[in-house]
């Protein structure tokens, strides 16, 4: 495992241990909001055999109302303090909740979201439905791009279909965040998740809070 | 010298040409509840290549059941023995792992209506695989050299040039636009010819990988878990699910060790897959008398330099053992040696697929 340095926008798999952990650790003191759950590490395994080393981070069960609450989401954007309790009295097909995954690709050595939704009956949700909830940047890009961008792809440790963002360009855009940022080197392993969720939870409508970037 | 060299080209050469003309008899049957006609129509036998996609088959195959087939829109996907095949995966790669027994022909099923979307990613005919393609050689590209540009900054032209030769298995056509990439062939002293190390030498930029860059090798592995006690490979239960067979996707990296001469097939199994291929004498031997005896200074070596197993990896070993690995159909000895695989047993997007049976112990 080469411990690749991360000043080229990439993390080794040591690295992208050491930030999970961190990630999960910091989510639980800061405020978050209520309708986020608590970031779970889930570890890998191999015909029944959990890696000791390898795992992902899970966050299950994110709710959205997709009937109309979606104009409020964009208004509270800049309070973190703002409920979204409003979907308790929505009829619950219009209830969306999602699940994200960011996983480690050895590839391309950064993380990578896969996501999936589905309704309160469990029903997965069509890419069609997906599309309702996405931020409309994110469908305008969807539209330019239908093949690099948001993809129905295999999890690599569930084996089943996800939509995915393509992680080809996220060492490229990871390495430009951290130099502006000036996060010094030592630390940006650490944070190197919070950083690049801040970019990739904008594009499938999933808020990060701010606090996640401060020192704790 | 020279004449060494031009004998593992020609080499090199023959074996590409066998793994291109590589393919596999099937015999496709229509799935009962799409048929309605009397009587149902006979199956279809067709030769799927090795390094092909079983959606590409879909135009022929559909030709052949027309006149048996419902109205309205076909969503075509193939099963075998109860399992959906995932189209990504090349022909080849699937026989391997799915036919313990290699069948021949290879019975299968197409289906016409109820895609598995559950299961399966959607796929919509040619250009989902061509895409899937030109992502799987983006991605083994991005390994190999530290970035996707050779890919990305190819021409459209050359795209097409490339998936065509790909589809029609035209491999002259193929290395006419392959060889511009610059992927290769992996050296034996660790070091791989590739765009970015002579871009290193016209420039010093301070991204690029010193010299001393380890080189990375794509990998695509399919692990399959067979019962404990099966004597013969044959009788192993089939594949019912895809939860049941681990994919693991990882590069193999090669450091320049001093002093060594070359790493074989199974020090690389030992070190991506630590949890089945031990490094314990006891399955090292096992191994080494399975791939045709292994010398002592192979076994010396690996032992001094795989990571010493954890006791819970060593509990794994206990309920986990190889029982064969095969690479486009072929059973190779664990002593061959690895970058002579790769370079050779790979597939047209450059990764080197791997099918290994384990036996496990039901818990």
């Amino acid at each position: 495992m080469g411990g690749s340095p991360v000043g080229d926008g990439t993390l080794s798999l040591d690295g992208f241990n050491a930030s999970a952990t961190a990630l999960v650790k910091r989510w639980k003191e800061i405020e978050v909001d209520d309708s986020l759950p608590d970031w779970t590490w889930k570890p890998c395994s191999n015909l029944g055999v959990p890696s000791q080393v390898e795992g992902y981070l899970a966050l299950e069960g994110v709710y959205r109302d997709c009937g109309g609450s979606q104009i409020e989401e964009e208004d509270s954007s800049d309070g973190a303090d703002v409920g979204y309790d409003t979907w308790v009295q929505s009829s619950s097909d219009n209830i969306h909740v999602y699940d994200f995954h960011v996983v480690y690709s050895h590839s391309y050595k950064v993380p990578v979201l896969y996501f999936q939704g589905h309704r309160s009956d469990g029903q997965l949700l069509t890419t069609d439905e997906i599309k309702q909830d996405l931020p409309s940047n994110s469908l305008k890009v969807l539209s330019e791009s239908k093949w690099t961008f948001i993809t129905r792809e295999e999890h690599p440790h569930l084996s089943r279909p996800w939509f995915t963002l393509h992680p080809c360009a996220t060492g490229d855009w990871m390495k430009l965040l951290l130099e502006e940022s000036k996060v010094a080197y030592e630390e940006q392993s650490p944070r190197y998740l919070p950083a690049w969720l801040s970019v990739v939870g904008q594009a499938v409508g999933l808020k990060i809070p701010l606090e996640l970037h401060c020192k704790s | 010298m020279a004449a060494a060299h031009e004998e593992a080209a020609a080499w090199s050469e023959e074996a590409a040409r066998r793994v291109w003309g590589g393919a596999v008899p099937l015999q496709v049957h229509l799935h009962d509840a799409d048929v309605t006609a009397l009587p149902p129509p006979p199956p279809f036998l067709t030769l799927g290549p090795r390094i092909g996609y079983l959606p590409l088959l879909i135009p022929v195959i559909k030709a052949h059941f027309s006149n048996a087939l419902p109205p309205g829109v076909d969503t075509v996907w193939f099963e075998y023995k109860g399992l959906p095949l995932k189209w990504y995966v090349p022909i080849g790669v699937l026989f391997d792992l799915l036919c313990a027994d290699p069948e021949r022909p290879w019975n299968l099923i197409v289906h016409f209506r109820g895609y598995p979307s559950e299961i399966l990613s959607p796929c919509e005919g040619e250009d989902s695989v061509k895409w899937s393609y030109m992502n799987s050689l983006k991605e083994a590209t991005f390994i190999i050299t530290g970035n996707s540009k050779s890919v990305m900054n190819m021409s459209q032209a050359d795209q097409v040039a490339l998936w065509q030769s790909v589809t029609k298995g035209n491999l002259d056509g193929y290395k006419n636009i392959s060889t511009r990439l610059k992927l290769g062939p992996f050296e034996e002293d660790g070091l791989v010819q590739t765009a970015s190390t002579e871009r290193q030498q016209s420039s010093d930029e301070p991204e690029s990988p010193g010299p001393g860059r380890p080189c990375r090798v794509p990998v695509r592995f399919y692990v399959r878990g067979v019962q404990e006690d099966l004597e013969d490979i044959e009788d192993a239960m089939p594949v019912s699910d895809w939860e049941s067979v681990s994919y693991i996707n990882r590069p193999f990296e090669i450091r320049k060790v001093e002093g060594r001469s070359y790493i074989t097939l199974g020090h690389a199994l030992q070190t991506l897959l630590p949890e089945f291929f031990s490094s314990d004498p006891q399955n090292a031997e096992e191994l080494g008398s399975a791939g045709g005896g292994s010398d002592t200074t192979n076994s010396s070596r690996s032992s001094q330099e795989a990571e010493p197993a954890s006791a819970s990896l060593r509990e794994a070993t206990k309920q986990a053992k190889v029982k064969l690995v095969r690479v486009q159909g072929i059973e190779l000895d664990m002593d061959i040696p690895f970058l002579w695989v790769a370079n050779n047993l790979k597939n047209p997007e450059y990764y080197l697929h791997i099918c290994v049976y384990v036996s496990t112990r039901k818990q």
